[in-house]
């Protein structure tokens, strides 16, 4: 049990460490494919260091929810690697406290209250933001939901360490025409939820245009790291999901020697790595949809997902 | 291979199928439109040869080597030879409905061809319950909704071939003793039909200056003296 504890402690220190790594090796390689050099991989972990570093400035006017955000935001993607395999193919100490779609509900968490934070100051361009993330999110939401259902029906369980089994079962299951649908879903979804390309620039500097970056717009120093950090970390646990529930559990710890688990670290992180060269991929090749194409973006994704089901559901 | 690695890629097949088939109804250029359709005459093709190599028939084989000989090669090269400006340069195409909506419907028309398929599938042998004939029959139907929804000559005519394609899709799986000449007739047939619409649809553009056929339905009239 101890084990176990130790074991659950290690992931989330795993996902706090290397997130921001992730997001660095992601904006490098867009950069070298542009052909310019591109910042250094550890610049995240510099600008957090920075922003840590810094004085924090907070409106008189700003409410309780506008100091309270950036410890939820940054604490919801915490919780919730608690709960889904990142280190592991079996469960560890505290995910008995969620399934697939309670961890949803709190990473759904910190949206909700970022976007309440960022109407919270009345800053123009933060209500802007959030009105638009509300849009993305309410139009992601049917995909998130179907998509999770499907998985479920699948396996007969809402539980990721029951799901991930499934699909290894057999060759048959792995290339299932369901499963298949659901991958591409699910990255239509991580594209649309972690802000990246063809629904949100998150390089973008323009107001205007800003979705996900303009409701961290207010804050600065400890806050804006949080915020920051809590943002990277929440991109690497729906890439986690993806990669270890929905597309291979491979490479994951069986058991519970230490070495094992261990070794689970660079094997996930190679994982995420081939993953981040495909986002690269869809991302230096996409342009930004404008605004109103949003919903046709995720229409696809919700349809792909929808067909995935009707394929399941009339198996034979 | 054995029979159950050849089986599950055909169902891989017919899932990607499927989505080509959504991708025909909803993109907005020309071009993702053609290049969707060449990918699903490949996928037809890679599903033909999968069901061969399972069924052990040369037929299927034949039928799989003519669909990639004709549709993702010569049927490109037709268009681009009498259409080629039409397809490169025009970026968006008019829809009737827009492409959430259309989108919804064709989600609407695969339950339908899922639930029409079903009882038909009691009838035949085990061995053709496969997902090619709910998923072609779903091609079908996709095909037909573009045409409905489109008001372009270049789609309109792709959703014509993507009806033929899940014809195909559906039949592969239920005959595998199809007359060769009878599928030789049907690819010649589609190519001919691309050579007609694409020499029509430069004489439309010739005098029109467009191929919007949308903007065809309304009456011209003269001014009066």
């Amino acid at each position: 049990m101890a084990e176990r504890i130790l074991y659950n402690l290690l992931q989330v220190a795993v996902v706090l460490a290397f997130a921001p790594l992730a997001v660095g090796v992601l904006n490098r390689l867009k950069e070298r494919i542009q052909s310019k050099r591109g910042p250094s991989v550890f610049q995240p972990y510099r600008d957090l260091w920075k922003l840590f570093h810094k004085d924090e400035v907070v409106s008189e006017d700003a409410s309780w929810i506008f100091r309270v955000t950036p410890y939820l935001v940054f604490v919801t993607p915490v919780f919730v690697v608690l709960l889904i395999p990142v280190l592991t193919s079996y469960p560890l100490a505290f995910a008995f406290m969620a399934d697939m779609v309670g961890a949803g509900f709190v990473l759904a968490l910190g949206g909700f209250f970022a976007a309440l934070a960022a109407v919270d100051t009345a800053n123009p361009y933060g209500a802007m933001g959030a009105s638009r993330t509300r849009m993305v999110g309410f139009l992601a939401e049917p995909v998130f939901i179907i998509v999770f259902f499907t998985v479920s029906f699948v396996a007969g369980s809402t539980i990721p360490y029951i799901v991930q089994k499934q699909w290894i079962a057999s060759a048959a299951n792995f290339f299932a025409p369901s499963h298949v649908l659901l991958m591409a879903a699910f990255v239509m979804l991580i594209l649309a939820e972690a802000g990246r390309i063809p629904v949100d620039s998150p390089s973008g500097h323009f107001e205007l245009a800003m979705i996900e970056e303009s409701k961290a717009l207010e804050y600065s120093g400890r806050g804006a790291a949080l915020m920051k950090w809590g943002g990277q970390m929440k991109f690497f646990v729906l890439m986690c999901v993806f990669l270890n529930v929905l597309v291979t559990p491979w490479g994951l710890a069986s058991s519970q020697s230490a070495v094992e688990v261990l070794l689970a670290i660079p094997l996930v992180l190679g994982k995420i790595f081939v993953f981040i060269l495909l986002l690269v991929a869809i991302e230096s090749s996409l342009a930004k949809l404008r605004l109103f194409r949003i919903s046709e973006f995720l229409g696809a994704a919700f349809i792909t997902s929808v067909a995935a089901m009707i394929t399941r559901l009339f198996a034979f | 291979m054995q029979s159950e690695t050849l089986a599950a890629l055909n169902t891989l097949a017919g899932g990607l199928f499927l989505l080509c088939a959504f991708g025909i109804v909803a993109t907005r250029q020309v071009k993702g439109c053609l290049q969707l359709f060449v990918a699903q005459s490949v996928l037809l093709a890679a599903s033909a040869f999968l069901l061969g190599a399972r069924f052990d028939s040369w037929h299927l084989i034949a039928v799989g080597v003519v669909n990639l000989i004709a549709k993702p090669v010569v049927i490109p090269w037709i268009l681009r030879r009498t259409l080629h400006e039409e397809i490169y340069t025009r970026r968006e195409i008019d829809q009737a409905v827009n492409i959430p909506t259309s989108l919804l419907a064709a989600l609407a028309l695969v339950i339908l061809s899922y639930f029409l398929t079903l009882p038909l599938l009691e009838a035949v042998d085990p061995a053709s319950r496969l997902g090619n004939v709910p998923i072609g029959f779903a091609g079908l139907f996709l095909g037909a909704l573009t045409l409905a929804v489109r008001r372009e000559a270049v789609p309109l005519l792709i959703g014509v071939l993507a009806m033929e394609n899940g014809v195909f899709f559906a039949g592969i799986a239920l005959s595998r003793e199809l007359p060769f000449i009878v599928e030789l007739a049907i690819a010649s047939d589609g190519l001919i039909l691309v050579f007609v619409v694409g020499v029509l649809t430069r004489a439309i553009h010739k005098h029109v200056g467009s191929t919007d056929v949308g903007a065809l339905a309304a009456l011209k009239e003269e001014s009066g003296p």
